[in-house]
Parts: structure tokens; sequence; C-alpha cells
């Protein structure tokens, strides 16, 4: 049964005092079995509320069941090709004109759908009852743009988001970037909830594991234990971004077969003077206690939801790097949700980042400067 | 937000996030009632929750019989039960105050370190002399609380009145905005003490009514700090115009329910 039990999670997050109140969230309940109705999914979450200035987004995070996606992929790619072969009668006409030496960096390619990032996709609704509109898969370059932003949604998904460094894309891929970056660093899950696989020999670097099942053996924590302010108890179930913005790293230097026989007389002369370092982060299912400290205090705040009746208290697990993402934990169940504005806690006020140095035309040397003669 | 409807007040604010749990509504629904009683106030107004890192502080205000803007007193609790008096800072204190960044710990004996460094001596025997205060959580709470009230906490116009004796009450006869004014930013005012500072031109003041625009409109801050969402509350009463929600940036989590 692809869809979960919201109301039911939602009393637990009520425990906590976090949630939208039952009757918002019964009408995005229905909303939710209606997106389960029109497509073919395996399973569905309800991730939570962003707000925005004039309107708010509602998200739902969705795992496709296999090869259902991909049959919805393919309408997309049919009209990208079209696009492209436009594109090149132009170049054409520009031949005649100087090239210059400059070369952007390489771009980074994104990772594919069902790995990584795009592990799972997002569908995003103004109100509950509006029409689900899927977002696109989330590319590494608007990650690292998005890391240096801090703008506020609107509610409108192609609206441009104008900024410095300038975002690649819209609206739409500026929220998705932000659910990346929320999704990795705050789904966390009970310890041992989740296991790896164990016949997973070729990828025994740990580099590349990537999946896991749910531990079928779980034996669920008492409260107590989930709320101990050590942390140990709980694990990051998403994967780290890299600050390359995938989470499996690409070096962006190793080039294609085609491009090494047009370059091999360029390679000689400009080689990268630093072979990009392969980055590394904190490998699947780290315990949350590993994360970097906020402002020296706990990236995360542990309580339980009543001090009373401690007996039927819910774990509460509240995140302090961004502010809205909160878990609760109770015998088997936990959930984690996001209710808030989408940015990153810091504690000095946002200044963008300045702009490059200006370039130098020529070298500043005797023989070029300009010398006054007097005769 | 008055604590006679707080349980039902709270629920309008709830899309927004704003959500006290079951447990935290019953505890302030008995505890109001008996500082209300206690402290001998005429009316305990809930004003909201600052979230610590270990604990989160809910407040309270009490307002006795006098003038509502000036006999207003501030209290804090952490379990919704037992209340504490925030004390009033003098003016240098709570200058300090406003300089700590960081979020809130949660224990109001915590200490915070506040350097002041006054350059002494002038030309060139200037030297820096820091002096390290130590600012208790309770004092910052009162300093933080301050500053957000004076920003943020607006009333719809005609709410309230100064009546003959220039003493401000509320205006037990407004029945509320109507649809069109809802969205308009001159049709609420900062609730603070400050006289009307708005640019207005002379034949626009002729048609101010001296018993209701005696405050500062929101048009005094750059635009782009407040915005209304409308939302329709059909299942109550169908008459009652749409519920403003108002949004304020940058001190995004204050939201204001005004019917």
């Amino acid at each position: 049964m692809p869809l979960p039990d919201l109301m039911d999670i939602s009393y637990y997050f009520e425990q906590a005092g976090v949630g939208l109140g039952r009757e918002e969230t019964f009408k995005i309940f229905l909303a939710l079995k209606n997106l389960v109705d029109t497509h073919t999914l395996q399973n569905v979450r309800f991730w939570g509320k962003v707000f925005g200035t004039v309107k708010n987004y509602i998200v739902a995070e969705v795992e496709y069941r296999e090869g259902a996606e991909d049959d919805e992929v393919e309408e997309e790619e049919v009209e990208e090709k079209v696009q492209e072969e436009e594109e090149e009668d132009e170049k054409n006409e520009e031949e005649d004109l100087p090239k210059t030496d400059y070369k952007p960096p390489p771009k980074i390619p994104k990772e594919e759908n069902g790995t990584g990032c795009n592990k799972k996709t997002y569908f995003v609704c103004n109100e509950p009852g509006t029409e689900w509109i899927k977002l696109p898969p989330v590319d590494p370059a608007e990650i690292v743009c998005a890391r240096q932003l801090k703008k506020f949604f609107t509610g409108d998904l192609s609206a441009p988001v104008i900024s410095y460094p300038p975002f690649p894309g819209l609206e739409m891929n500026y929220l998705r970037a932000q659910i990346a970056r929320i999704s990795a660093a705050t789904h966390i899950s009970p310890i041992d909830y989740f296991k790896f696989e164990e016949d997973d020999d070729d990828d025994s670097d740990g580099e590349g594991r990537d999946s896991y099942t749910i531990n079928v053996e779980f034996e669920p924590l008492p409260v107590y234990e989930l709320v101990d302010p050590s942390l140990n108890n709980w694990v990051h179930h998403m994967q780290h971004i890299l600050p390359q913005g995938r989470c499996q790293w690409v070096n962006p230097t190793l080039k294609t077969e085609n491009e090494e026989f047009d370059e091999d007389e360029e390679e000689e002369e400009n080689e990268d003077p630093d072979e990009p370092q392969q980055e590394e982060g904190p490998p699947l299912l780290t315990m949350i206690n590993q994360d970097s400290d906020v402002d020296g205090l706990p990236a995360w705040s542990a309580a339980r939801s009543s001090d009373l009746i401690p007996a039927y208290s819910v774990a509460v697990l509240k995140s302090n790097t961004w502010p809205g993402a909160c878990t609760f934990g109770f015998d088997k169940k936990f959930e984690n949700v996001y209710i808030g504005f989408g940015h990153k806690y810091s504690s000095e006020n946002y200044s963008p980042p300045p702009p490059p140095p200006v370039f130098e035309e020529y070298l500043t040397d005797l023989e070029v400067t300009e010398v006054l003669i007097r005769l | 937000m008055n604590s006679e409807g707080l349980t039902l007040s709270i629920e309008y604010l709830a899309s927004t996030g704003i959500l006290l749990s079951t447990e935290q509504k019953a505890a302030l629904q008995t505890s109001l009632v008996m500082l209300q009683n206690a402290q001998k106030f005429h009316e305990v107004h809930f004003w909201g929750k600052i979230v610590g890192i270990k604990e989160s502080y809910f407040i309270a205000s009490g307002i006795g019989k006098g003038n509502e803007l000036q006999d207003r007193k501030f209290l804090y609790s952490q379990d919704c039960m037992k209340w504490c008096m925030l004390p009033i800072l003098a003016d240098s204190r709570a200058q300090m105050c406003r300089s700590l960044s960081g979020r809130f710990i949660g224990d109001p004996t915590y200490e915070y370190e506040y350097i002041d460094v006054k350059v002494v001596g002038e030309g060139e025997e200037a030297e820096e002399e820091t002096n390290t205060v130590l600012v208790k959580e309770e004092d910052r709470l009162a300093a933080v609380i301050d500053e957000i009230d004076k920003e943020v906490h607006i009333v719809p116009r005609g709410a309230y009145v100064k009546t003959a004796t220039a003493k401000i009450v509320t205006n037990r006869s407004f029945e509320g905005l109507n649809n069109l004014d809802c969205k308009k930013l001159c049709s609420y005012f900062h609730f603070r003490n400050t006289p009307n500072t708005d640019n207005i031109k002379l034949l626009a003041k002729a048609t101010l009514d001296q018993s209701i625009d005696f405050w500062s409109t929101l048009n005094t801050i750059a635009e782009g700090c407040w915005h209304f969402t409308l939302k329709e509350e059909v299942a109550d009463h169908p008459q009652k115009s749409p519920l403003a929600r108002i949004l304020i940036l940058p001190r995004p989590l204050e939201q204001k329910k005004i019917r």
C-alpha cells in the first residue's frame, strides 16, 4: 500500500508540537491519495511544507515502481532533441569571429534517476487539491549555487530566481535543490532500522554503498534511549551531498574518447596544475552525532514530547542546522517532516558572495607602462 | 492572542506550522487562568513561543486595567505551568542583548559573554579595552521579545480607539475588516507607543479619524517585508470576511491572525 497513514503520523507529530493542523493534514492526505491513484508509485511520503511569500508548497516524496518512471521520462526526451537541432544551425554563422581561449569549467553530469540526489522524485502543489506538479531531477550545479543563496520562495514554480551567483534555473529548480539538501541533511532513522545488504562484495570500499533494506529483525528502542543526548541511536539514511553537488564523486576532467583525439596537441601545453581531489563524504548510515556543530551547539535537539507522562511520550528530534526539520520516533514508527521556509540556519545575516576579482588585461611590466618623455 | 479563546484561535494559525501540542494547550488553559487570578491581571494574552536548543520558552503578557499599551508585563515559562516575570531592562543592557546572536539555549540562567570593545585614549595612544560582561539568557529573552514586539505587533485599523481621556481601549464594536481592506498595508497599525509618523498629505489627513488613526501604519517599513494571504474559512461563518494571514519578513515566524 503506497499511501502512508498520514493521520496516524500527524498524531505523533502533534504531540511534538509540529504539524499543520488536523483539517489541512486531512486535505493533504486526500491529495496524496489522488497522487497515488493517478501514477504508478511504489512509495509516497508527505515530505513537508515549504512556505512562500505569495503561495506555499506542499511537497510529496515519491518512489516510482521499477520501470514506471522510464515511461514518463521518454516523452520528455523527445521534446528536448528537437530543440538541439535548431541550435546547431545558428552556430555555423559565427565561424568568422575570433574565438576566445576561455574554457568554462567542465559541466558535472547530474545523477541518474534513482541514484544519489535523484533517488526519489518530488511532486509539489500549492494547495491540497490543486494539481501535483513533478519537479525535475536536480543538477549538481544547482546545488552548488543554492548553497550560496538565500532566497524566499514565491509560490510560483516558473518564477525566475534573481540572485548572485546567478542561479541556473527557475524557482522549481531552486526548490528541488533545497529539497535535496534538506533531505540529505535531515532524514534520519533509528539505528538498525535499515541495514546494508550483505552480499555487496564488489563495493567493499564503502564508496558505492547507496542502497539499504529494511531490517526485519529490528527491535524498537525505548524512548529514553532515542532521546539520549549522545544522539547515537539515529542514523542518516539519505546520502550526504559532496561539495561537488553530487552524492557519488565524478572526476570532471576525465575526457571522453572523442575529445582526446582532437585535443592531443593542446594537452601538453595546458595541463591542469591540480588534479581534482576526490571528494569524500560520510558514508550512508552514519550516526547523527557525527553532524557538524552549529555555533558550538549540537546539530540536533532531542527531547521527549511529554515530561508529565513519560511512559507514552514520543521521542522528538529537531534539527538545528535546518530549522523546521523534525523527526519523531515511537516504538516501531518514525517519520521525518519539514515545515519551514527552506533555509539553513545561520547566526549571521546573509550577505551574497562578492563578485570575482576583475581580470587583468595585460601584465604591467616596465616594457609595457607608458612613460612621459619630455622633448 | 487572548487566553480566553486560545485553544480555538491557535487552530487558525495551524496551516502556517504554528501548533501547540494537546498537552501544552491543556496546561495553558489552566495556568493562564491561574496566572490572571494570582497577579490580578485584567487580561492575559499568549504572546508566543521562542524555541531554544534544549528547551522552549512560552511567553505570555499580562495586561492590567490601565492602558493596554503601557500596562503590559511579560512572563515566561518552560513547561506552560510555572510562570516567571521577565525583567524590564535598562537601555544600555538592552543594547548589549541585541548584539548577541545565535540560538537561545533554553536555560534562563545561562550566561552569554558580551565583549565590549572601547577605544581609550586619542590618536597614537589609542588602545582597545575589552570589557567582558556576562548577560543572562533571561535578560536576552526580555530584550528580544521587546524588539520583536516593537517591529511586528500589528492590529487592524479600528480595533483600538483613543478615548477622550487619551486612553487606548479595544473597540467593542469592531466587526473586522472587509475583503478589500484586508490586503492593504494601510489598514494595519503598529501596536507601539509612537505617534503616527507617516508622511501623509494634508488633504488625506483631513479624512483620518483622530480616535482611530493615531498609530503609524505598516507603510513605514520597506515594501516586501509584509505579505498577505487570505484563507477562506468556509466551515465557520460564511458571512465573515476571510482570514488574513500576514507573513512578516525578516521575522518570518510571526504570524498574525486578523479576523
